[in-house]
C-alpha cells in the first residue's frame, strides 16, 4: 500500500518544469486532439510525437503528458510498453534495425546482424558507449525478395552484405 | 472491346519512373473512373456488384467482402458516423506485397476507399499504417493532400453530396494489430489485444460505430470491379477464385519478387517461371504458401492451383500469397524456431495456450535445434499444437502460429529426430564453412540471441 507521501511524489515531478511539453509538443498534441473522435484515440501519435523530439519515452515525458492530457499515466504507458517502436530507454543517434524475419534468416539474415553486433560491439537492445548506435533488430521489414535487409535512419537498405556494412556504418558517424 | 479489358488491373498503372503515384498519371490513365461510375449507382447496387464479383479479402482469411459489407447498418437511421479501415499494417512473415501496392499505386487505394464510401455511407477513412513503412507513408500522405487539392476528398466531393475524408494512422509495431478487432482497439488508445466477437466491427466497431476493415489489396480490387463489371473479374481467376492476386516468392529462388497472376495459377509456375526456379546448387525441400503463418507443403504439391479452397484441401492455407522456400540447406528446425520465436514474442498475452505456449515450444525448438533434444520432445510439440488449435485460443494468432509447426513435424520429422540422435544441427555443421559459392553469407541457424550466449 502506497503511502500518503508516496503518492504525493509523482506529482512533484511532474511540475518539474524542464519536463513540462514544450510549446511545440503542446501545439502537437492539440492537433492531434483536434483530429480525434475520442481523447484516448490520440496517445500512440502523442507518444510518436513526444519521442520524436526527445529521442525517447521516459518516466517523466509519460507524466507530462498525462498532466497535460489529462490521459492516466498508466493508459499511456499499457500503449507505450506494448509497441516495438515506441522507446522506453534512450536509444543512440542511430537506431539500426537489421531484420530477422524468416526469408532475410533463409538468405543470410542472422549474418548480418552478427555482423553489426561484432562490429559495435553491442547485443541486441543495447547502445554503443558512445551513443552512436543501438541494435534493435526487427520482424518481417516486408521487403523480403531484397534480403537480407536493414532499416536505419527511416531508409531501408536492400540486399545487404557483411562487406559492406563497415562503409554504411561509417556513413552514418559523418551524418551524426 | 476486348483489349481494353485489362488482365493485370491492380498493377497495370505501374512504371518504373516516379509517375505511376503522381495523380495526374493515375487519371490520364484512367484511375478514378471505377469511382466516377460508383457516384452514378445506388448503394444496393453497389452492393450488389460487390457480392457477385466473388471477391474474397486478401488479407489473408479470404472471407467473402460483399457478404461482410453486407453487415454493415444501412439507411437514415443507421448509426453514424460509419468508418473504413484499411489495414496496412503487413507484418505476416514473408509478406511484402500491400506495401509495393502502397508504394506504387497509393490512389488506387484511395479509389478503394472512395469506392466504400460510396456504397455505405462512410464519413471517415483510414489507413492504419505499419509504422516502419516510411516511403508508403510519404508517397499516402502526398496522395491524401492531391485528392483534397482536386476535390476528391472533404465536402461534396466532385458535386455528388458525397462528404468523405481519409486520415493516415501509422501504428508503433505489433503484429496483432493487423487482427481487425486489435487494430481497432489501438485506434482507441487500448493495449491491442483482439475483442470478443460479436457485435462484429461491422455493427459496432470504431468507438462503438459500424466498421468495416479490408486489406490493402482487398480495396485495391474495388475501383476495377465497379469499372469493368463483376462477369470480367470472375472471368480473371482459373478456377473459381475470382480475379487476380499478387503472388510472391521469396528464399532461394533466382529472381524473388512479385507478380500479379490470376488466381488459380498452379504453383510450379509461379515458382519456376516467375521466379526463375531454384539457385544452382538448391533444391526446394518445402514452402509456406502464403506467408508465416500457413502450414508446410512439399514438392509434390507444386502442380496444385494457388486459389483459397485448393490449398485448403491440402491442408494449408493460400494466406496472403506470398510463398516462402525452406531450401535442402536450411535446417528447417531453425526455419520453424524463427517462425515460432516470433510469434511467441508477439502474442498480446491475452489467452494461456499462445501467451505460454509458443514460449515454451521456443524453448523446446532452441534444445533441439543446439542439439540438446529428447525423443519427449517431439511429443510436446505436437501436444502444444493441439492447444493452440482453432477454439482455444482467443484469436487466429496461435493457431496460424503453430500451423508451419505442425506440418515441419509431419513433412520433416527425420530432420527433427536427426538433431535429436545426433545430439547436433546436421545443417549447422556445414555452414560453419562460411561463405557458400553463391557468395552469400551462409545461415548458422536461426535466433540472433543464442550467438550472444557465445
Ligand atoms: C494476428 C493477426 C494478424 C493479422 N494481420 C493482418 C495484416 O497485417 N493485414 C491484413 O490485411 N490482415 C491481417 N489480419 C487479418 C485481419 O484480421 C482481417 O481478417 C483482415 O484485415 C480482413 O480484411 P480482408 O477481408 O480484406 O482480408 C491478421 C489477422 C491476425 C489474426
Ligand atoms: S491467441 Fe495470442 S494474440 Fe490472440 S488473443 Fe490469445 S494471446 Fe492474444
Ligand atoms: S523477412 Fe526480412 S524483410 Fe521479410
Amino acid at each position: 500500500m502506497a503511502t500518503k507521501e508516496q503518492q504525493t511524489i509523482p506529482v512533484s515531478v511532474i511540475e518539474t518544469p524542464d519536463i513540462s511539453l514544450s510549446s511545440k509538443e503542446q501545439q502537437g498534441i492539440d492537433e492531434l486532439i483536434s483530429h480525434s473522435p475520442q481523447l484516448a484515440g490520440i496517445t500512440i501519435d502523442a507518444l510518436k510525437l513526444i519521442q520524436a523530439e526527445r529521442g525517447w519515452v521516459s518516466d517523466a515525458s509519460l507524466h507530462a503528458l498525462s498532466l497535460y492530457t489529462q490521459i492516466p499515466v498508466a493508459d499511456l504507458d499499457s500503449v507505450a510498453t506494448f509497441y516495438n517502436l515506441i522507446f522506453r530507454q534512450p536509444v543512440g543517434k542511430v537506431v539500426l534495425h537489421p531484420c530477422d524475419g524468416i526469408s532475410c534468416d533463409l538468405m543470410g539474415g542472422e549474418h548480418i546482424r552478427q555482423c553489426l553486433k561484432q562490429q559495435l560491439n553491442i547485443t541486441a537492445g543495447e547502445t554503443t558507449p558512445d551513443n552512436r548506435f543501438t541494435l534493435i533488430p526487427l520482424p518481417c521489414l516486408g521487403a523480403c525478395d531484397k534480403a537480407p535487409v536493414m532499416i536505419a535512419n527511416k531508409q531501408l537498405f536492400e540486399n545487404v552484405t557483411t562487406d559492406e556494412l563497415p562503409k554504411l556504418l561509417s556513413t552514418f558517424n559523418e551524418v551524426s | 472491346m476486348n483489349q481494353t479489358l485489362p488482365h493485370n488491373p491492380l498493377t497495370r498503372f505501374i512504371t518504373d519512373d516516379e509517375s505511376c503515384w503522381s495523380i495526374e498519371q493515375y487519371q490520364n490513365q484512367g484511375g478514378y473512373q471505377g469511382f466516377r461510375k460508383s457516384l452514378t449507382l445506388s448503394q444496393e447496387q453497389l452492393l450488389d456488384t460487390l457480392k457477385e464479383s466473388n471477391l474474397r479479402g486478401r488479407g489473408g482469411a479470404g472471407f467473402p467482402t460483399g457478404l461482410k459489407w453486407s453487415f454493415v447498418p444501412r439507411g437514415d437511421d443507421a448509426p453514424s458516423p460509419r468508418y473504413l479501415i484499411v489495414n496496412a499494417d503487413e507484418m505476416e512473415p514473408g509478406t511484402f506485397k500491400d506495401r509495393m501496392l502502397m508504394e506504387k499505386t497509393p490512389h488506387q487505394i484511395i479509389e478503394g476507399l472512395l469506392i466504400g464510401a460510396q456504397t455505405l455511407g462512410a464519413s471517415i477513412g483510414y489507413i492504419f499504417l505499419r509504422g516502419d513503412y516510411y516511403l508508403a507513408e510519404k508517397r499516402l500522405t502526398k496522395a491524401l493532400q492531391e485528392c483534397r487539392d482536386a476535390n476528391l476528398l472533404g465536402e461534396n466531393i466532385l458535386g455528388s453530396g458525397l462528404d468523405f475524408d481519409i486520415h493516415l494512422h501509422t501504428s508503433a509495431g505489433r503484429y496483432i494489430c493487423g487482427e481487425e478487432t486489435a487494430l481497432i482497439n489501438s485506434m482507441e488508445g487500448k493495449r491491442a489485444n483482439p475483442r470478443a466477437k460479436p457485435p462484429f466491427p461491422q455493427v459496432a466497431g470504431l468507438w462503438g460505430k459500424p466498421t468495416i476493415v479490408n486489406n490493402v489489396e482487398t480495396f485495391c480490387n474495388l475501383p476495377h470491379i465497379i469499372h469493368f463489371g463483376p462477369q470480367w473479374f470472375k472471368d480473371l481467376g482459373l478456377n473459381d477464385d475470382a480475379g487476380t492476386k499478387i503472388f510472391g516468392v521469396s528464399g532461394r529462388v533466382n529472381h524473388p519478387g512479385l507478380w500479379e497472376l490470376p488466381m488459380g495459377t498452379p504453383i510450379r509456375d509461379i515458382i519456376e517461371q516467375h521466379a526463375g526456379g531454384m539457385r544452382d546448387g538448391y533444391t526446394l525441400k518445402g514452402f509456406l504458401p502464403g506467408g508465416g503463418s500457413t502450414d508446410f507443403l512439399v514438392a509434390e504439391h507444386l502442380d496444385i492451383p494457388m486459389d483459397y479452397d485448393t490449398i485448403s484441401k491440402q491442408g494449408s492455407r493460400m494466406g496472403t500469397g506470398t510463398i516462402i522456400i525452406l531450401d535442402d540447406r536450411y535446417c528447417p528446425v531453425a526455419m520453424v524456431l524463427n517462425l515460432i520465436k516470433f510469434f511467441a514474442q508477439e502474442s498480446c498475452g491475452w489467452c494461456t495456450p499462445c501467451r505460454d505456449g509458443l514460449p515454451w515450444a521456443q524453448v523446446l525448438l532452441e534444445k533441439i535445434e543446439h542439439g540438446e533434444g529428447e525423443p519427449e520432445d517431439i511429443n510436446q510439440l505436437e501436444e502444444l499444437c493441439r492447444f493452440a488449435a482453432p477454439g482455444n485460443t482467443f484469436c487466429a494468432l496461435a493457431p496460424g502460429a503453430v500451423e508451419p509447426l505442425q506440418s515441419a513435424l509431419k513433412y520433416f520429422r527425420e530432420d527433427f529426430e536427426a538433431h535429436i540422435n545426433q545430439a547436433c544441427c546436421p545443417f549447422h555443421d556445414k555452414k560453419r564453412q562460411g561463405i557458400d559459392e553463391t557468395g552469400t553469407p551462409c545461415i548458422k541457424g536461426s535466433g540472433g540471441d543464442k550467438y550472444e550466449q557465445l
